[in-house]
């Protein structure tokens, strides 16, 4: 190992103990990193754009070839055969309808109840808190069955609500913005309530407001959860017009039969995984609070 | 805590938590309370008779060795994909914190495998690696290792444990970079000065340090493990080859949902239950001593 130097020349400033080939040696690493991380999306992407044919006959080549207008229309608008006929876009749109409704939703509901608990008091408040408290250890899975009966009586198979609304009541969004009212001090309420603004009054003008940044940051993560959900969309949808774009692609896929349209596989697999990275990328200042904040 | 200043509207507060408590008590109360009664009934196939058995139900289950093995299964995935996810986000993390100035950049790219859904993290891995069209499993013929992840249930387990630790690399590369920044620089310099080389650094001060994170990303990834990574055996395996990869949530699902065994299927709905109590619980605690050392 290199004698440890003091301070930095060149790209990265050291620190005391650096020595500049460990710097490279940690690039190096990184670099691998990246390419373990990136190369299953590349791939896929290169594999969109290729023939069936191509894609049939592995090893793939690894620079992107010339089907992508042939093979995105056809995937959007024409509609894969294994999936009953449904375009990639009607998926695109039910998922995107799935994952907005969830983080709009919960972001909703949870403000409103965590308003309530911190901001009044009533009998059996306590109680509430914990009832909603208790549901982060009720997740889906471990009670599939009897769930799948309420979304039959109620008629929820196969509706945009039924996707949505069992999803969108959950302790954390709770818990994070009672957190959050919590640090608001009184002082704030009774000014408020001095100059004659009553709890609407309140909620609209000086809560909302102050809670604008737990609530991007709380979006970024509910979208992403919304958007990446397989066994709801897979309980609560039989018709494939109905479906999530994940689900329609677990349908397609078939490595047993010949007949699978891979280039479109892929295509959808593009589809259904750009959306949500691009929404982590260009809000990741928001989606890594709201990642360290959902968690405490 | 001193008495808050609060609104005095008598009804307006239950307004407020009506929509989340109706919703709460619908889906999550009546449906867990159903699979707790369902737990203690041993009910006909058709549905048309039904007995109230105690626990007859979970005896059957635990003395099950096919739970038993799906147990172990489940158990060797979630140790597997924690212990992969966590140990290549460390590393990674590690080499970020030296390389000051292009950190921003390599966090922008590895954070994107978290928006991938985990189904779909199955399916890409699957396709580069199933023997028939896969690339790389060409590429791992032609240097001599035999790979069948359709035939072979320890190549189809690597599988599974390489796709949901791909997917969990960014969670924890955040939260340990994060974990990074709040160690003292000046205590690593500190070392540094008196003579201990970076190896040794590391492992006296840097990863003592960690522990708290450590301890909560590993409490995280179980319960990614044992509870989120449904879709990715779901779409890639379906628990196969013979039950191989067959985790305790997909014997749920297969047992009540696809072999329509509903007494055994709602006892071990139950036993998952009590697993995410006991891991919330061991969660909350950790939260607390966290709060208590800043």
């Amino acid at each position: 190992m290199a004698e440890p130097k003091v301070s930095g020349s060149g790209h990265d400033k050291l620190m005391i103990g650096q020595s500049a080939t460990s710097v490279y040696v940690a690039h190096a690493i990184l670099i691998l990193g990246l390419v373990i991380v990136a190369f299953p999306i590349y791939y896929t992407f290169v594999a969109s754009t290729q023939t069936l044919q191509t894609i049939l006959r592995p090893p793939l080549p690894l620079t992107p070839g010339g089907e992508f207008w042939n093979n995105y229309t056809e995937a959007l608008f024409g509609g894969a055969g294994r999936i009953g006929g449904v375009g990639a876009g009607t998926l695109l749109l039910n998922t995107t309808i799935m994952a907005l409704g969830i983080a709009v939703g919960k972001i909703m509901i949870s403000i409103l109840s965590a308003y309530a608990i911190v901001f009044f008091r009533f009998p059996f408040r306590m109680a509430i808190f914990w009832l909603i408290f208790i549901t982060l250890m009720l997740p889906v899975e471990v009670r599939i069955l009897p769930t799948y009966k309420v979304m039959v009586d109620l008629g929820l198979i196969d509706t945009y609500a039924g996707l949505i609304i069992p999803l969108i009541a959950s302790a954390t969004a709770t818990l994070l913005f009672r957190q959050f009212f919590m640090t608001i001090p009184g002082e704030l309420v009774e000014a408020a309530r001095v100059d004659g603004a009553g709890p609407w009054r309140f909620f609209f003008d000086i809560l909302l407001p102050l809670s604008r940044t737990n609530i991007a940051a709380l979006f970024v993560i509910l979208f992403i959860y919304g958007w990446t959900q397989y066994l709801w969309p897979l309980l609560v949808t039989n018709r494939n017009d109905m479906t999530t774009i994940v689900i329609a692609l677990k349908k397609m896929v078939s490595f047993a039969d010949a007949d699978t349209q891979w280039h479109l596989v892929m295509v959808t697999a593009i589809l259904a995984i750009v959306p949500p990275i691009l929404v982590v990328v260009l809000m990741q200042r928001w989606f890594v609070r709201g990642l360290v904040d959902t968690e405490k | 805590m001193s008495p808050r200043v609060v609104f005095p509207n008598r009804v307006l507060p239950y307004l407020l938590v009506a929509p989340q408590l109706a919703i709460t008590l619908v889906f999550f109360y009546w449906p867990a309370g159903q699979a707790l009664y369902q737990s203690m009934l041993k009910e006909d196939p058709f549905g048309l008779k039904s007995k109230f058995v105690w626990f007859d139900n979970f005896k059957k289950v635990l003395a099950d060795p096919n739970y038993l093995y799906s147990l172990k299964v489940t158990v060797v995935f979630s140790v597997a994909t924690a212990a992969v996810a966590m140990g290549v986000a460390l590393l990674l993390a590690v080499m970020a914190e030296k390389v000051v100035r292009s950190k921003g950049f390599y966090r922008t790219l590895l954070i994107w495998p978290y928006a991938v859904a985990p189904a779909i993290a199955g399916m890409l891995f699957l396709f580069l690696f199933n023997p028939s069209i896969g690339s790389l499993a060409i590429l791992l013929r032609k240097i001599g290792i035999a790979w069948d992840p359709v035939l072979n249930g320890t190549d189809a387990m690597t599988l599974l444990v390489a796709a949901a630790a791909w997917k969990q690399i960014s969670y924890n590369f955040l939260f340990f970079v994060a974990g990074l920044q709040a160690i003292p620089k000046t205590l690593i310099e500190a070392a540094a000065i008196d003579g201990a080389k970076e190896m040794k650094r590391f492992w006296t001060i840097t990863f003592p340090l960690l522990a708290p994170t450590t301890f909560f990303l590993l409490v995280i990834n179980t319960t990614y493990a044992f509870f989120d990574t449904f879709g990715i055996v779901h779409a890639v395996t379906g628990g196969g080859p013979g039950k191989s990869t067959e985790t305790l949530v997909y014997k749920v699902y297969n047992d009540g949902f696809v072999n329509l065994i509903l007494g055994s299927s709602a006892a071990q709905s139950v036993i998952l239950m009590v697993i995410v109590i006991a891991l919330t619980a061991i969660q909350f605690r950790y939260v607390e001593r966290k709060v208590h050392y800043g």
